[in-house]
């Protein structure tokens, strides 16, 4: 277990690499100079010298790579094209309100999977169970940003009950949280009804029914603590595609967040910050991926990793 | 002795010819049987079949050029075209879904942007197939350096959020004369194939590996059959049924990517219509004119969810046991 751990703690390491030199192919494959914005009016050639002599563009390619590397290793991602920030302090301030959006969202799917994921279960075939499932398949299906334009349609165009746009007061975090919520809450619930299904069917339930128990202990003491073990694995997964994938919400709603800041350097062509958010995106995907792994194996001793 | 417990009595051995005589069924007609009971997925296929219809007739159904502005009516301002059941003040009854802010016609738009979904669904996931079925038989079956180099590959691209990944070989090189194949259509086919055909060849991998170990792979081979041939004979028809479900699957998400890359502004280039650029081009005035946005918002749900019914419906007809 402890050897398993380590080469899969080590494994993030080449993988990022591969992340790190696949972005920064595409970023110097891309043609034409990034600061030249306007096609009507080229910036004069000595300016783009000095500009690419400031950013280190004038070395060659794989210089540049290697100085990008050694420069992320100390999570220093040098300055934005666009904006005279630090790429780091425009991802650190962003962060934040990103990570607090989908943490607010898996809590809130969280809360209204698990129960309705129980109850479909233990009422199968029933109406409860439809309307769930039902749920369950649209909140899958259709995608967020089009559940965001019909929200803002009935609630912000037609009903004016809630604002649209911005970050920071409780009216404002209501509709993206609640949005981007749904595909987790659906696929939760989605599991939750699966694997308490499973269980409830298992003999050790029945067994725990024949020696009299009541039914309360039967569900919440057998059952449950078996059913969780899935849904526990795919939290992990969940928080990261929470947040590197709350770009679209955030883009939607003006969430001043790392997605809308990606969308945003990706339409204005903002290499070290569109490298920058990439890395910082395909870290937590490894480290929630390596999480499952490991934690896997923890809550259920049946499952021998590594093997 | 009863007559149960006697194996050759009359009543067995008419049951037993009974079964000998009636038709003979294969696992596939046993499939499509069970997915042709399934409603839900019937109406997927259907609503998915009149969309298909709807693309390849566009030029003949679309009542206007879908990117020319037109201002028929000599109205003053065209952008205040609403749809039939929308504002009575502003409805004209030769554009039935309105015209967008520059006066092009809402109808002829959906029409011509059916045919870029249905394209963009089906060729990049054609492609995930023949590369992932490859590599993924290949690996699984000769193992070896195919095989660690396919695992290795799998480590990185699962690191990768893939929709951004999408978006960024989109925003990179679709200034590229690779952008410009077919108004960037060619780009988008294989920015989804390079992201997703090694989801698709692990799976295949995975079925070849405990496919591989069964008996008639073994006899088969006992009796020298040749690698290729048991690769195609044997394990690929045995593989399939996964694979049917992953590339029903494949198909929406390939949609979906389109229309948020266009939704984006990354997506196919202006002034092609395709439903995610019209949600993109109208969400600027979305408060003052939603049904350019929410009507090609509509066409997304309602394909987005007929194929899912259909994927939900060919998982439970393939293999039973899948069922969530």
């Amino acid at each position: 277990m402890a050897a398993y751990a380590i080469q899969r703690v080590l494994l993030v390491i080449p993988t990022l690499f591969f992340v790190a030199l696949i972005t920064f192919v595409l970023a110097k494959a891309a043609p034409g100079n990034p600061f030249d914005r306007n096609e009507n009016r080229p910036l004069p050639p000595t300016t783009i010298e000095r500009l690419n002599r400031q950013y280190g563009f004038d070395k060659p390619v794989h210089e540049q790579f290697v100085l990008f590397l050694g420069n992320a290793v100390r999570f220093d991602f040098g300055s934005s094209l666009t904006r005279d920030r630090d790429v780091r302090d425009i991802i650190g301030g962003e962060f934040p309100v990103s990570a607090q959006l989908g943490v607010q969202a898996l809590l809130l799917a969280l809360a209204i999977a698990l129960p309705l994921g129980i109850i479909s279960a233990l009422k199968h075939n029933t109406a409860v169970d439809y309307g769930s499932l039902l749920f369950a398949t649209a909140g899958t299906t259709i995608p967020s940003f089009v559940i965001a334009v019909f929200a803002i349609y009935f609630f912000a165009v037609k009903l004016h009950v809630l604002p649209v746009y911005g970050w920071g007061t409780v009216d404002k975090m209501v509709l993206p949280t609640v949005i981007l919520s749904l595909a987790p809450m659906a696929f939760l619930t989605r599991i939750t009804r699966a694997s308490m299904l499973e269980a409830i069917r298992q003999d050790y339930v029945r067994t725990a029914r024949a020696k009299g128990l009541g039914e309360q202990a039967v569900i919440v003491g057998h059952a449950l603590k078996n059913a969780a073990i899935p849904v526990a694995t795919v939290i992990g997964p969940f928080t990261a595609g929470l947040i590197t994938g709350s770009f679209l919400i955030e883009t939607v709603f003006s969430v001043p967040g790392v997605g809308r800041e990606f969308v945003n350097s990706i339409l204005g062509r903002d290499y070290p910050v569109i490298m920058a958010v990439f890395l910082l995106f395909a870290f937590i995907i490894s480290i929630a991926n390596l999480t499952v792994d490991l934690v896997y194996g923890l809550l259920d001793p049946r499952i021998k990793v590594g093997q | 002795m009863t007559t149960a417990e006697r194996p050759f009595s009359g009543q067995a051995r008419a049951a037993a010819l009974n079964v000998l005589a009636r038709k003979q069924r294969s696992l596939a007609r046993d499939a499509l049987e069970r997915l042709l009971r399934n409603k839900a997925a019937i109406l997927g296929l259907g609503i998915i079949a009149l969309f298909m219809l709807i693309a390849i007739f566009a030029p003949f159904i679309a009542p206007y050029d879908p990117v020319v502005q037109i201002d028929a009516t000599g109205k003053a301002n065209p952008s205040m075209g609403e749809p039939w059941f929308g504002d009575p003040k502003y409805v004209d009854p030769a554009h039935p879904l309105g015209t967008d802010r520059i006066g092009r016609d809402t109808l002829s738009r959906l029409i011509w942007g059916a045919r870029v979904s249905m394209v963009v669904g089906f060729v990049p996931v054609a492609l995930i197939f023949a590369i992932g079925v490859s590599v993924g038989l290949l690996a699984g079956f000769y193992g070896g350096k195919l095989d660690q180099i396919l695992m290795r590959v799998t480590d990185v691209i699962y690191a990768f959020p893939d929709l951004l990944f999408i978006i960024i070989i989109m925003a990179t090189l679709r200034n590229h004369w690779l952008g410009d194949l077919l108004g960037g259509l060619v780009l988008i086919f294989g920015a989804i194939a390079v992201v997703n055909w090694v989801g698709m060849a692990r799976l295949v991998r995975g079925q070849v590996l405990s496919l591989k170990e069964k008996e008639y792979v073994e006899a088969a081979r006992a009796i020298g059959v040749s690698g290729p041939r048991i690769m195609l004979r044997h394990l690929l028809p045995n593989a399939l049924s996964p694979v049917i479900v992953a590339v029903a699957f494949g198909i929406p998400s390939a949609i979906l990517a389109e229309a948020t890359l266009s939704f984006l502004g990354v997506g196919i280039k202006p002034p092609t219509a395709t439903w995610g650029s019209m949600m993109f081009e109208g969400y600027g005035v979305f408060a003052t004119t939603p049904w350019p946005v929410l009507l090609p918002a509509v066409c997304i749900s309602i394909v987005m969810l007929s194929f899912t019914f259909v994927g939900d419906g060919l998982r439970d007809a393939l293999d039973p046991r899948m069922r969530t």
